[in-house]
């Protein structure tokens, strides 16, 4: 199979996939709050006293930004290795189909909160939020673009 | 700016990229005035680690001199002649305040796509790959440095370039696995791999105060450059039993530590190299860890392995049991630099560690793709491919 052909197939197949998905995902969009699961908590341990984490209540701004939509808990870390800072989301998260749409489209709202914790523990710890190269490449190809999509997505997502 | 830039499975290019910028408040840029590559360049460069872009700027062992800093650096001026650690760390978490440098939680910005692989995230590192945060590499005329007060080190003024470069990645790395595996007066210590890494492996475990190093290769010219500059014993695995070598060498007990500096691409004696090869292209595994498994099947009861070449993720007949049953300790590490790296300075300073000779082949950025060459066949006795990105 040469390249081009390969380049096509490989295209094509991701194109039929985010089609199934996306009819699923309507399918039980439209069974009412079948795509929703409780979240867990998501949880960073900051290396700072808990009083640093949050002096007088108040939350690190990322996590602040995200008012009502999620709860927060902070507990001391065992050994003196600084404060638990966790968050789940108060409504819940898309589930099944729909997680794998929300997550491919960046729509998971789990994305926007492991982002708010790393953010808030990298703020907290070093005092800035560390950016990525730019531009992240100086060639964009088929071939790396499952690649792009992971690295556009990978503040938001992993084990978090 | 000129670049040396990777644009697809072993092919790269000498190109023009944008500048770097100050991104971040504790940002420096430098101006590279030395650049190596490294052996685990070649994996990425190969296409065993799957995480490259056509454009990225390859290359992580390098030194020069600050030309701007950030707001918030504090420890470094314009000017100032700098080695610069290959991992990029906060150096205010938990793992950098233990001296984990490697395992930062703040240096790595696309912390999910290691986290999927291997569980949890380790820092970054220049120009290794976007699961290392795909930061630019050092194989350019200038190259931001984030963290900056943390990764950059002064040279002292009796150090040359050449000799300090080796301070960035090699040195320390080699240092690491010494430590680390547990070194100590009177040890019998086995390396394999008479590369850079390995040479200094062999090197920090004498000045720990090993009785005995014996560094183990294929390479004629790479054994006598670790006989003649090293001052350790050394091994041909190909033409000798390195397990019935090293038994008859340690009275028949094996080394009390042993230090891999080999990797992913290890080369396996016989047919069997062949069989290795089958496996990992088929994807059966992904990495070849001939090394590996030797050293543990040839260090003594209760000794120590320190695995210093670069895995990717999974092996085949990995001699689990051996660890077990016979007690052995066994850790590895992407290396913990910026702990070494002021020591390894005063040694240089003092002339305990040699490294100048590692730089075999020196030669402008222009002639990047020739030097990996050099590099990757073995050709023209080279150990390592040295540019230099203003010439």
């Amino acid at each position: 199979m040469n390249r081009t052909v390969r380049r096509v197939v490989v295209l094509a197949g991701v194109s039929a996939g985010v089609i199934a998905a996306r009819r699923i995902a309507t399918r039980q969009e439209g069974d009412g709050a079948a795509g929703q699961v409780p979240d867990r908590w998501h949880t960073v341990t900051v290396n700072r006293p808990h009083e640093e984490v949050a002096p007088g209540g108040r939350l690190p701004d990322p996590l602040a930004g995200l008012g009502d939509a999620v709860e927060v808990r902070l507990r001391s870390a065992p050994g003196g290795r600084g404060t638990e800072l966790a968050a789940r989301l108060r409504d819940g998260a898309p589930a099944g189909a729909a997680e794998a749409v929300a997550r491919a489209a960046g729509s998971d709202p789990r994305q926007d909160l492991r982002a708010a914790l790393r953010q808030s523990k990298q703020l907290l710890e070093t005092g800035e939020v560390l950016s990525p190269d730019e531009p992240s490449t100086t060639r964009r190809t088929l071939r790396s673009l499952p690649l792009e999509l992971a690295t556009r997505r990978a503040g938001g997502e992993g084990r978090l | 700016m000129k670049a040396l830039v990777w644009e697809g499975v072993n092919e790269l290019a000498v190109t023009s990229v944008p500048d770097p910028r100050i991104l971040n408040r504790q940002d420096a840029i430098l101006k590279v005035s030395l650049s190596s590559v490294c052996g685990s360049d070649l994996h990425q460069i190969s296409g065993y680690i799957p995480f490259m872009r056509a454009g990225d700027v390859i290359g992580h062992e390098f030194m020069g001199e600050i030309v701007e800093v950030g707001p918030d650096v504090a420890r470094h001026r314009v000017g100032d002649r700098v080695v610069v650690c290959s991992v990029i760390a906060c150096g205010r978490c938990w793992y950098c305040e233990q001296g984990l440098f490697s395992l930062c939680d703040n240096g790595n910005t696309n912390p999910a796509i290691t986290e999927t692989l291997w569980g949890y995230h380790p820092a970054g590192i220049f120009g290794y790959s976007h699961a290392m945060g795909g930061f630019k590499g050092s194989h350019a005329e200038y190259v931001r440095l984030p963290f900056a007060d943390q990764i950059a080190f002064p040279v002292p003024d009796g150090v040359d370039d050449m000799t300090a470069l080796f301070a960035s990645d090699s040195a320390p790395t080699g240092w690491m696995g010494a430590d680390l595996g547990g070194v100590r007066p009177g040890d019998v210590v086995a390396v394999w791999g008479c590369g850079a890494v390995g040479q200094m492996a062999a090197r920090a475990a004498m000045l720990l105060g090993a009785e005995r190093v014996i560094a183990i290769d294929r390479y004629g010219y790479r054994l006598e450059m670790t006989e003649r500059e090293v001052g350790c014993e050394v091994l041909d695995y190909e033409r000798t039993d390195v397990d019935a070598e090293l038994r008859e060498r340690t009275g028949g007990r094996g080394p009390d530590v042993c230090i891999e500096a080999v990797g992913l691409e290890a080369h396996t004696p016989g047919l069997r190299y062949r069989f290795e090869q089958a496996k990992q292209q088929l994807r059966l595994e992904t990495d070849r860890p001939h090394a590996v498994r030797q050293a543990i099947l040839s260090c003594r009861k209760g000794g120590s392995v320190f695995v210093l070449g670069v895995f990717s993720a999974l092996v085949d007949k990995f001699p689990l049991g051996a660890v077990m049953n016979k007690g052995l300790t066994l850790r590895a590490a992407q290396q913990h630099g910026e702990r070494y790296i002021p020591m390894l300075l005063d040694r240089m300073a003092k002339g305990e560690l040699k490294t100048a000779h590692l730089a075999t082949h020196p030669m402008p950025l222009d002639e990047g793709p020739v030097g990996y060459d050099l590099f990757k066949n073995k050709r023209d006795g080279c150990v390592r491919s040295v540019f230099h990105p203003s010439a």
